[in-house]
């Protein structure tokens, strides 16, 4: 890595990040959170997804507003394109969450960055969403995902970066190991 | 109930490192040990097992390897050996067949209960092994009836299992050891690969522990790591005691073994296996390259460079009631067993919190973890530091407690 006159700033708070960390050992219920989301369902297949609150630091939280998505399928699938496909969603919140590791990482061992670009390809066979060969699964038979990185760091270090923040993001172990999920009706 | 300075729970490497530094400090103790010394080499290793550390790193206090073979590595019944010579050419106060039930604080000291009778005693140093059980992820009772579970502990031999396909979960020193051991007696092997620590045996002509002692890296202080807690998490490194021999991931594709992602769970007979693979091999070649990088800054000049490892799209799902796996071998770690001690030292995890080896409760100590004040702690060679740094701060504590008492008599 160069050194630099200049401190590095990647707008990380990795202070913060640590320091929550060293509160577990002492309330380590302070580490279990709820994450929630809302959708409502419009019409054909657009819906609408309210994200407003979640539970975390023992307590109910947040965000500063609502944030609300529009879900639906393309023109191409005889629906009206209000918005990206779900599908879509799990990408955007894989190249977040890792581009999130990627900026968090670097700011912790001190690399500067310049410019991070992910580009996230997802292969689906439709096949199994049409319920057209049992053979086939639903989801995505792989994911890839490609990262161009500009930084004041080797290229060995940019690989760890990237290495690291996929060692350290939720939403690429949601995606690369099983998950229990309970779907009920009130 | 006997009276004593020191009581030092287990006679293995570590036990006795440590009798000897405290007989050198005319510290009055005993080493209780709940079979013989050298116990677990003795009941709980595999045949073929080796050292991964050549004989000439073989080190104790006052002991270094003099035999015809330095760059040798030992097997387990010779490690066995060497330490029953050890505690007799020390001396060491061993109390064999003595299996500590509890140990407790009582006023400024402990009481130690055994089987064998109860002691009191100022200190108390636990010794006892970081690999006293293997650990085996609560998944492994999901596993289809009809397919036998081993652990390295229990492991012998390939013809001990049954015939048919191996499905190895682990892919650190015990892992790759046996899934290459399974393939190369002609099994078919799959194993499971999570973050591991890729190892070449040889670097530059030179064994790679020798770099590694040499360079100063197995000497770095738990207190200089930036994370200690990541350090003493790391895996085993992927070795075999046998000159000239990498067990890496790649050696072994080349062997024939199968590699698919971590075990990630088990679901109606189906082992379910992580998409990470990519990423732990990427995190493993990345990690092996700063370290040679480290060796290369020390020695001057530049060595070798290793093939990244190949990975190819493994299966994410084996089915355990096709047939083709008929038995697990669960390398997926150990941990110790410290159900007897009542001192409460422990976190919620029931891990003993220690700095250095040196816990909260004023008297008591560890030996033998994983990094626990030198990145050698859990080498045989890393036994003599750790104890005579440890022996310096309980003849402290007892300097201090015999002051307090003279100061209370008089």
């Amino acid at each position: 890595m160069t050194t630099t006159e200049t401190p590095v700033d990647n707008g990380v708070n990795v202070e913060a990040l640590l320091g929550v960390r060293e509160a577990l050992p002492d309330t380590p219920d302070i580490a279990q959170f709820k994450w929630r989301s809302t959708v409502d369902w419009v019409n054909g297949t657009h819906s609408r997804s309210d994200v407003e609150t979640f539970y975390g630091f023992g307590e109910e939280q947040q965000h500063h507003k609502k944030f609300s998505y529009d879900l639906d399928h393309p023109l191409q699938f005889a629906a009206h394109d209000n918005g990206v496909t779900p599908v879509e969603y799990v990408l955007v919140a894989l190249g977040g969450c890792l581009t999130a590791g990627v900026a968090a990482v670097a700011q912790q061992r001190s690399i500067q960055l310049r410019s991070v670009r992910a580009t996230i390809t997802a292969d689906m066979d439709l096949h199994g969403i049409l319920g057209a060969d049992p053979d086939i699964r639903n989801g995505f038979s792989g994911v890839t995902v490609s990262y161009k990185i500009d930084a004041d760091a080797t290229a060995d270090e940019i690989k760890g970066l990237v290495a690291q923040s996929q060692k350290r993001s939720a939403v690429y172990d949601i995606l690369t190991n099983p998950t229990n999920v309970n779907v009920d009706v009130s | 109930m006997p009276d004593i300075s020191t009581v030092i729970i287990g006679a293995g490497h570590c036990g006795l490192a440590m009798s000897s530094c405290l007989a050198a400090r005319s510290v009055d103790h005993v080493v209780l040990e709940r079979a013989e010394v050298a116990n677990s080499w003795r009941t709980q290793r595999w045949d073929s097992l080796r050292l991964l550390t050549p004989n000439w790193m073989t080190r104790l206090p006052g002991y270094a390897y003099r035999g015809s073979d330095p760059d040798g590595f030992m097997s387990a019944r010779q490690v066995a050996a060497m330490l029953e010579d050890y505690a007799e050419a020390t001396a060491a106060p061993v109390l064999a067949g003595t299996t500590v039930t509890s140990v407790r604080a009582a006023g400024d000291g402990f009481v130690v209960a055994t089987d064998q009778g109860t002691w009191r005693a100022s200190t108390v140093v636990v010794a006892c092994g970081a690999a006293a059980v293997p650990a085996v992820p609560p998944l492994a009772r999901l596993v289809p009836a009809g397919i036998t579970s081993v652990t390295p502990a229990g492991y012998r031999n390939p013809d001990e299992l049954p015939p048919g396909g191996v499905l190895v979960v682990g892919a650190s020193a015990s892992g790759v050891q046996l899934a290459d051991e399974l393939a190369r007696s002609g099994r078919e092997v799959t194993l499971a690969v999570g973050e591991h620590v890729r190892m070449p045996r040889t670097y530059r002509g030179r064994d790679i522990l020798w770099w590694l002692d040499a360079a100063g890296v197995l000497d770095q202080r738990y207190d200089e790591v930036d994370d200690v807690v990541r350090a003493r998490n790391v895996p085993s490194m992927q070795l075999v005691g046998s000159p000239d021999r990498t067990v890496d991931l790649n050696a072994l594709r080349s062997g024939g073994v199968r590699l698919v992602g971590r075990l990630a769970g088990l679901q109606k007979g189906t082992a379910q296996f992580s998409g990470s693979l990519p990423n732990v091999c990427a995190l493993a070649d990345l990690k092996l390259g700063r370290l040679l990088d480290t060796i290369d800054a020390w020695a001057g000049g530049s060595g070798e460079r290793f093939a990244p490892t190949a990975v190819c799209t493994a299966p994410l799902g084996l089915d355990l009631r096709s047939g083709e796996i008929s038995a697990i071998v669960w390398a997926t770690g150990y941990r110790p067993d410290l159900s007897w001690l009542q001192v409460p030292v422990l976190d919620r995890k029931g891990r003993v919190v220690h700095d250095g080896g040196v816990t909260g409760w004023p008297g008591l100590y560890l030996l033998g973890m994983p990094f626990l004040r030198r990145r050698k702690s859990s080498l045989i060679d890393g036994a003599a530091g750790d104890a005579a740094d440890l022996t310096a701060h309980l003849a402290g504590h007892l300097d201090a407690q015999a002051g307090r008492r003279e100061r209370k008599a008089s």
